[in-house]
C-alpha cells in the first residue's frame, strides 16, 4: 500500500522533473547555455496561469495555455535581453563566456524572483486541476490530475525526442550541438537555430511550470530550488544527454519521495545531494555524459 | 607611469579617508561600512579563486560559514576571541581543501555545482543540529570585539587593508601568474613544468583562510552567527556581484564593489523589496556593458576598446 503510494507519487514527481530537465539539457547541448533563471521561468508560467484564471475566470485549460505562452515569452526575453548581448559582445573573451552566462542568468533569476515576489507576493498558489476526480488504484487514492500530469509530461518528452531525432530541424539542432562552425559553413544561420531552441525550451519550461502549478503549487521563493533541482538532475545525468537527464530525474524523484515517506520529510533534499557528490567524484561527466 | 602615480594617489587618499572616517561619520554609517569591509574581504578572497585560478566557486559562503560557526562554537566553549578566530580559520581551510579535491578533477559548471551543494549541505546540517548551532535563528556568541562603533570600524578597516595588501601582493607574485596560467590553460601550464595541484591547493587554502577569518570577525562584530548573514546563498550572490562590479582579476576591485554594493543596498532601502531587484538589474547591466568592472576599466582602458 505504502509501496504503491511511493511508486505512484515518485513517478509523477520524476516525470515533472524530467520534463523540466529535458529543456535545460537541450539548451546546454545546443547553445552551451546553463540557464540559472530556469526556475524563474517555470514559476512565471504557473503564476500567470493562476492569475488569469482567478482574475478573468478562464477555464483550467485556457489558463494553462496562457501560462505556457507566458513561459515562452519569458524565455524569449531571457534570450534577447541577457544571453544574446553576451554572445555578441566583443569585450567578453570567448573563454570566459560560460562564466558570464552563469553570472548573468543568476542575476536575471534573482530579478525574476524578486519581481514576482513583489507583484504576486510569495504565498504559494495552486492552479485548478486540469481534470477533476480521484482514481482508486488498488486502494491508493490518486487524483486523476496527477496521472494526467505524468501522461502529459511523457507526451511532451516524446514529442521533443521525435523533433530532435526525426525531423529536419532536429538534425540541424544535433549538428549545431556537435559542430556549430561546420553548420555555419554549410549556410545555416546559427541565430535561427538558437531561436528554435529557445522556443522549444520556453514551451517545455512553461508546460513544466503550469503542471507543477496544478500539482504542488508554485511561489516566487520556489524558483531557486527549482533551478537547483534541474541543475542537479542535468549534471547527474550528464550535461547534454537527454536519456541521462530522464534517468537522473527518476533517481532524484524516487530518492526524494522515499526519504519523505519513510525517513523524514525535512530530509527530503539530502539524498539527492549526496548521490550527486558521489557520482561527481566517481564519474565527473555524469551517468551518460560525454566528455 | 602617470596612471600608476594616479592609482597610488587614489589609494593613499582612500586609505586616509577610510581611516579618518569615524571622526565625522555617524554611528549608523560606520556600522554599514564595518559590515561592508568584511564583505570586501569575502569578495577579495573569492576573486583570488575566480579571477585568478578560474574556479567558479558558487559557495564562498561555505568557507565563510565554517569560519563563522567554527569561531562561534569555540567561543561558546570558552576560548578567547583570538584563538577562536584561528580555530574558525582552520576549519575554513579544511573546508577549502575539501573543495579543492573536486576542483582538481572537475571543470567549470561541474565544480560550480559541487560548491553549491556544499553550501546546501552546510545549511541543512546547521538546521539539523539546531541544538548546538541555533538552527535558523542563529547562534549568540558570549564575547564581542568591542561595543564602540568606532573601535569596531577600525578593526574592520585594518583587517580589510591588511588582507587586501596580502591578497593583492600574492596576486602580483608568481603564484598569481601561475594560477592565471592554470585557469586559462591547465595542460599548457603543466607542460611548462608548474605544479598545478600544489598551486590550486594553495589558492584554495589562502582564499579559505581569509574568508574564514572574515567570517569569524563578522560573527564577533555582530555578536551572533546566523544562516542569513554568513551562509545563505544570497550572500554568495552579493559577493559575486561585488567582484564583477568592481572588476574581476583586480583583487582590490572586490573590496570597492562590496562597499559600493552595500552602501547602495542601504541607500535604496526606501524601495523596500524592490531594492534587490534594482541592485541585480544594475549588476546585470554592468556585466553586459562593462564586463571588466569599474577597476578593470581604470586599469586597462584599452582592452575594452579592442
Amino acid at each position: 500500500m505504502l509501496f504503491l503510494q511511493i511508486l505512484i507519487d515518485g513517478f509523477v514527481i520524476s516525470a515533472l522533473y524530467g520534463l523540466g530537465a529535458v529543456g535545460f539539457t537541450l539548451m546546454f547541448g545546443v547553445c552551451g547555455v546553463l540557464n540559472l533563471a530556469h526556475g524563474g521561468i517555470m514559476v512565471i508560467a504557473a503564476l500567470i496561469g493562476w492569475w488569469v484564471s482567478v482574475t478573468w475566470g478562464v477555464s483550467p485549460w485556457g489558463a494553462a495555455l496562457v501560462g505556457v505562452l507566458a513561459g515562452m515569452v519569458a524565455s524569449y526575453i531571457t534570450y534577447f535581453v541577457v544571453i544574446r548581448p553576451i554572445q555578441r559582445s566583443r569585450v567578453i573573451p570567448r573563454a570566459e563566456e560560460e562564466i558570464f552566462v552563469l553570472t548573468a542568468t543568476l542575476l536575471w533569476g534573482i530579478m525574476l524572483q524578486v519581481g514576482l515576489d513583489y507583484v504576486f507576493s510569495n504565498n504559494p498558489v495552486t492552479m485548478r486541476a486540469l481534470i477533476p476526480g480521484v482514481a482508486d488504484i488498488d486502494g491508493v487514492r490518486t487524483p486523476w490530475n496527477e496521472l494526467l500530469i505524468a501522461a502529459l509530461c511523457w507526451l511532451a518528452i516524446g514529442a521533443v525526442t521525435l523533433l530532435v531525432n526525426r525531423t529536419r530541424i532536429g538534425k540541424q539542432l544535433l549538428a549545431a550541438s556537435i559542430n556549430p562552425r561546420g553548420l555555419t559553413l554549410l549556410g545555416f544561420e546559427m541565430s535561427r537555430i538558437y531561436l528554435i531552441v529557445w522556443t522549444v525550451y520556453g514551451l517545455l519550461a512553461g508546460i513544466a511550470g503550469v503542471l507543477l502549478g496544478t500539482f504542488l503549487g508554485a511561489s516566487a521563493t520556489n524558483s531557486g530550488a527549482l533551478t537547483a533541482s534541474a541543475f542537479t538532475i542535468v549534471i547527474l545525468g550528464g550535461l547534454g544527454s537527454v536519456p541521462g537527464s530522464l534517468i537522473a530525474a527518476y533517481v532524484v524523484g524516487y530518492a526524494e519521495t522515499i526519504t519523505a515517506y519513510l525517513v523524514n520529510p525535512t530530509l527530503r533534499p539530502i539524498p539527492a545531494l549526496v548521490i550527486l557528490i558521489v557520482v561527481l567524484y566517481l564519474r565527473p561527466q555524469g551517468l551518460l555524459g560525454r566528455r | 607611469m602617470r596612471r600608476g602615480t594616479l592609482a597610488l594617489g587614489l589609494l593613499v587618499a582612500a586609505l586616509v579617508l577610510g581611516g579618518a572616517a569615524p571622526l565625522w561619520l555617524g554611528a549608523y554609517f560606520l556600522g554599514v561600512l564595518t559590515t561592508a569591509y568584511y564583505f570586501g574581504v569575502f569578495a577579495m578572497s573569492w576573486d583570488l579563486l575566480f579571477g585568478f585560478a578560474g574556479e567558479v566557486n558558487f559557495g564562498p559562503t561555505f568557507l565563510i560559514g565554517l569560519g563563522a560557526y567554527g569561531a562561534g562554537l569555540l567561543n561558546t566553549a570558552g576560548w578567547p576571541i583570538p584563538l577562536c578566530l584561528l580555530g574558525g580559520a582552520a576549519a575554513a581551510v579544511l573546508g577549502g581543501l575539501a573543495l579543492a579535491l573536486p576542483a582538481l578533477r572537475l571543470r567549470g559548471p561541474y565544480f560550480g555545482l559541487v560548491t553549491l551543494v556544499a553550501v546546501l549541505l552546510l545549511l541543512d546540517l546547521i538546521v539539523i543540529f539546531a541544538g548546538v548551532t541555533g538552527g535558523e535563528i542563529g547562534m549568540m556568541v558570549p564575547d564581542v570585539l568591542s561595543i564602540s562603533p568606532r573601535i569596531n570600524y577600525w578593526y574592520a578597516f585594518g583587517f580589510m587593508v591588511i588582507s587586501g595588501a596580502i591578497l593583492f601582493g600574492l596576486s602580483r607574485s608568481s603564484l598569481g601568474l601561475i594560477l592565471q596560467a592554470t585557469g586559462q590553460d591547465r595542460i599548457e601550464a603543466q607542460a611548462l613544468g608548474f605544479n598545478v595541484t600544489k598551486h590550486k591547493l594553495a589558492a584554495f587554502s589562502i582564499s579559505a583562510l581569509f574568508s574564514g577569518l572574515a567570517g569569524g570577525m563578522l560573527t564577533f562584530y555582530e555578536g551572533t552567527a546566523s544562516v542569513d548573514t554568513v551562509v545563505d546563498l544570497s550572500i554568495a550572490v552579493q559577493i559575486i556581484i561585488a567582484v564583477v562590479l568592481g572588476g574581476r582579476r583586480t583583487i582590490l576591485g572586490g573590496a570597492l564593489g562590496a562597499i559600493v554594493l552595500l552602501m547602495a543596498d542601504e541607500l535604496l532601502r526606501p524601495l523596500g523589496e524592490l531594492n534587490t531587484f534594482v541592485v541585480s538589474a544594475v549588476a546585470l547591466a554592468a556585466i553586459l556593458f562593462l564586463p571588466d568592472g569599474v577597476l578593470g576599466l581604470l586599469l586597462h582602458p584599452r582592452r575594452s576598446g579592442e
